[in-house]
């Protein structure tokens, strides 16, 4: 190969999968370097980012972020510009992941690891890292965009439908507030609470993002960032700024609301 | 009114047909017994028979469905119940008779007696038998054969439901996601430390042995449930290292006491699950057995993320709760409203979640 050693991160929350993975991953491809080992996700998202490893292993269930969401603020955050790492799930056992996985194209192994396997993941991809060899090409860039999107749209698709939510109950000191969804500008995700933004005033309440989109109707609430979900009428305007990160401006408030690369396809003249 | 469906549709043209076959076959009986032309008596059955059927099938899913009290769903919804029947059977034969004839005079150019021409009361009501009874007898016909593919229906709908329920408690109790994890753990262990792989195998092995044969034994003790729980967390431990702290309490007194086998398990698995490996820095699981008066109180509690405020007051149990509602289950069977589970956030500042098994203490 003519560019330098492929380089990997390894997310595995037991010590001792992650220390034989690696040990796995030597004997298989010696050249490729495993640039660090963490053990949750939030560490995960800091150093793939920090580092920039051509390859990321992701376990699926680990503490704090699992590794689909991880994947995802990975792909958010990753800089314009660099080919986005190519991405392998691993797991014990989720079914629904699985099929989400194969529908999107996107690599995973199973634990325990076996070595066959693990060696044809290897080959595709060194692969796939050798024809993306060279400049960033932004069509490979796209295409994991792509299948990032895939994947994540398929998160929550085996829940049971909840009924749509058509009120918010938010306490404010000893009061509970009613808030109905018609009045909500936007939700957004701040450390264990959603801020729920309304025209006059917002409130907290403590729900994660994702269970609070099983109840919120796709066509109207449109997710914009993975922390983000806006409601499409309350939209006047989306504008790229100098850097071309896509930016939206409200019609009833002042602050823009910032478009993740994911979910900039939403936003085009019709 | 529900629009009928297309199988709606089938069910009413095979009804149909049949009551054109049953009549045929009146038909044929009744001109030997009557010597009269065969074809003639099968033509003029067929004509009474099929009105006959209109009015009182069709009549009954039109009442059943508009005038009838509303009822629920599948057979029921179809069904008005015989005091409108008897009114359908006996105005619906009547008309079919008085129509049937005109109908059959029509096509063979014959004109027969009917009700209304027939030389006396007790004649016309003579004839009138000749409808009533055969559309008596077809409509209890259809009547109990659909009460029995119903209940065919019903029976079929529990068995399936039964399997998946199996299942579903087979998958929960082995636990395919730790199951494999233990194994990796294992496959790893085995040439690093053999001595230690050899102990998780015999915890692993103890686990599942008490896994499946739980359903097997009816109660044991406290001090066996405790140790059973103890292997599960010790596999557990090999997994999370230093993440996951244990800390059981069984005072000496309580050991012997007898509780349905596993019944803690699901909620400990919670704590594992949802509380613990979700937490970054891990955390704690606390186990204990107390007295209160007559009553024994089982606590499970642990350090970890807490129970989040919308998955605790859906109605719905998410993939998770499948074991709570297994729990509760069992209790309720068992001790009915002696017993109780209680899941509720971990009132003191460390956080986390706490449940509360209190049930009626029964002597070894």
């Amino acid at each position: 190969m003519s560019r330098p050693s492929a380089t990997a991160l390894i997310a595995e929350d037991e010590p001792l999968l992650a220390m034989s993975l690696q040990a796995e991953l030597a004997a298989l491809w010696p050249e490729l370097r495993i640039l660090a080992q963490v053990r949750h996700g939030e560490a995960a998202v800091e150093q793939a980012l920090c580092l920039h490893p051509d390859l990321v292993f992701l376990d699926i269930r680990m503490p704090g972020l699992g590794g689909i969401e991880a994947a995802q603020a990975i792909g958010e955050d990753w800089p314009e510009g660099r080919s986005l790492p190519l991405l392998v799930f691993v797991t014990a056992y989720d079914q629904y992941a699985l099929e989400a996985f194969e529908h999107a194209a996107i690599d995973y192994v199973l634990k325990p690891v076996q070595q066959d396997r693990l060696a044809k993941t290897c080959a595709r991809l060194q692969a796939a890292l050798g024809a993306r060899d060279g400049a960033h090409d932004p069509a490979s860039i796209d295409a994991t965009l792509g299948q990032l999107r895939d994947l994540l749209s398929r998160q929550g698709i085996a829940a049971a439908p909840v009924p749509p939510l058509t009120v918010i109950q938010a306490s404010v000191g000893s009061t509970i507030h009613l808030v109905p969804i018609g009045e909500v500008l936007y939700f957004e995700a701040a450390d264990k609470y959603i801020r729920v933004v309304t025209a006059a005033r917002e409130y907290l309440i403590r729900v994660s993002l994702r269970q609070l989109l099983e109840q919120l109707d796709p066509a109207i609430y449109w997710q914009i960032h993975r922390g983000t979900v806006v409601r499409s009428d309350a939209v006047a305007a989306a504008m790229r700024d100098e850097d071309g990160r896509m930016q939206l401006k409200l019609r009833q408030r002042p602050e823009l609301l910032s478009v993740s690369r994911l979910y900039a396809h939403l936003f085009k003249p019709m | 009114m529900k629009p009928p469906s297309q199988n709606d549709w089938t069910k009413l043209l095979s009804r149909a047909a049949a009551s054109a076959v049953f009549s045929a076959l009146f038909g044929v009986a009744l001109s030997v017994v009557r010597e009269q032309d065969v074809w003639y008596s099968i033509l003029y059955s067929v004509c009474i028979g099929l009105i006959c059927w209109l009015c009182i099938d069709v009549g009954r899913l039109l009442v059943a469905r508009t005038l009838a009290a509303p009822a629920g769903a599948g057979r029921d919804r179809d069904w008005p119940g015989w005091g409108w029947m008897l009114v359908l059977i006996v105005a619906g034969s009547a008309f079919g008779y008085g129509s049937g004839t005109v109908l059959g005079d029509r096509l063979t150019g014959f004109r027969s007696s009917n009700l209304l021409s027939a030389g006396s009361l007790r004649e016309s009501l003579t004839l009138l038998l000749f409808a009533l009874v055969p559309a008596a007898i077809a409509t209890y016909f259809f009547y109990s054969r659909g009460v029995l593919a119903d209940r065919t229906a019903a029976a079929e709908a529990a068995q399936r439901q039964a399997a998946e329920s199996r299942l579903k408690l087979l998958e929960a109790q082995l636990e395919p996601h730790m199951l494999f994890n233990t194994l990796a753990n294992l496959r790893v262990l085995i040439t690093l430390d053999p001595v230690c792989a050899q102990a998780m195998l015999d915890q692993l092995i103890a686990f599942l042995r008490a896994t499946l044969g739980a359903s097997r034994v009816a109660a044991h003790s406290l001090r066996a449930e405790f140790d059973r729980l103890g292997d599960y967390l010790a596999l557990i431990q090999v997994r999370m290292a230093d993440r996951l702290s244990v800390r059981f309490d069984l005072p000496d007194a309580l050991a012997d006491l007898q509780i349905p086998p596993l019944l803690l398990q699901p909620l400990v698995e919670n704590c594992v699950k949802h509380g613990l490996e979700a937490a970054i820095a891990g955390g704690r699981i606390e186990i204990a057995a107390a007295r209160e008066g007559d009553d024994l109180l089982l606590r499970v509690r642990d350090t970890g993320v807490g129970l989040s405020r919308v998955a605790a007051h859906r109605e719905e149990p998410a993939a998770g709760q499948f074991g709570l509602a297994q729990v509760r289950e069992r209790l309720d069977s068992l001790y009915g409203a002696r017993a109780s589970l209680c899941l509720d956030a971990a009132p003191d500042a460390e956080g986390g979640t706490l449940a509360v098994i209190r049930l009626p203490i029964v002597s070894a």
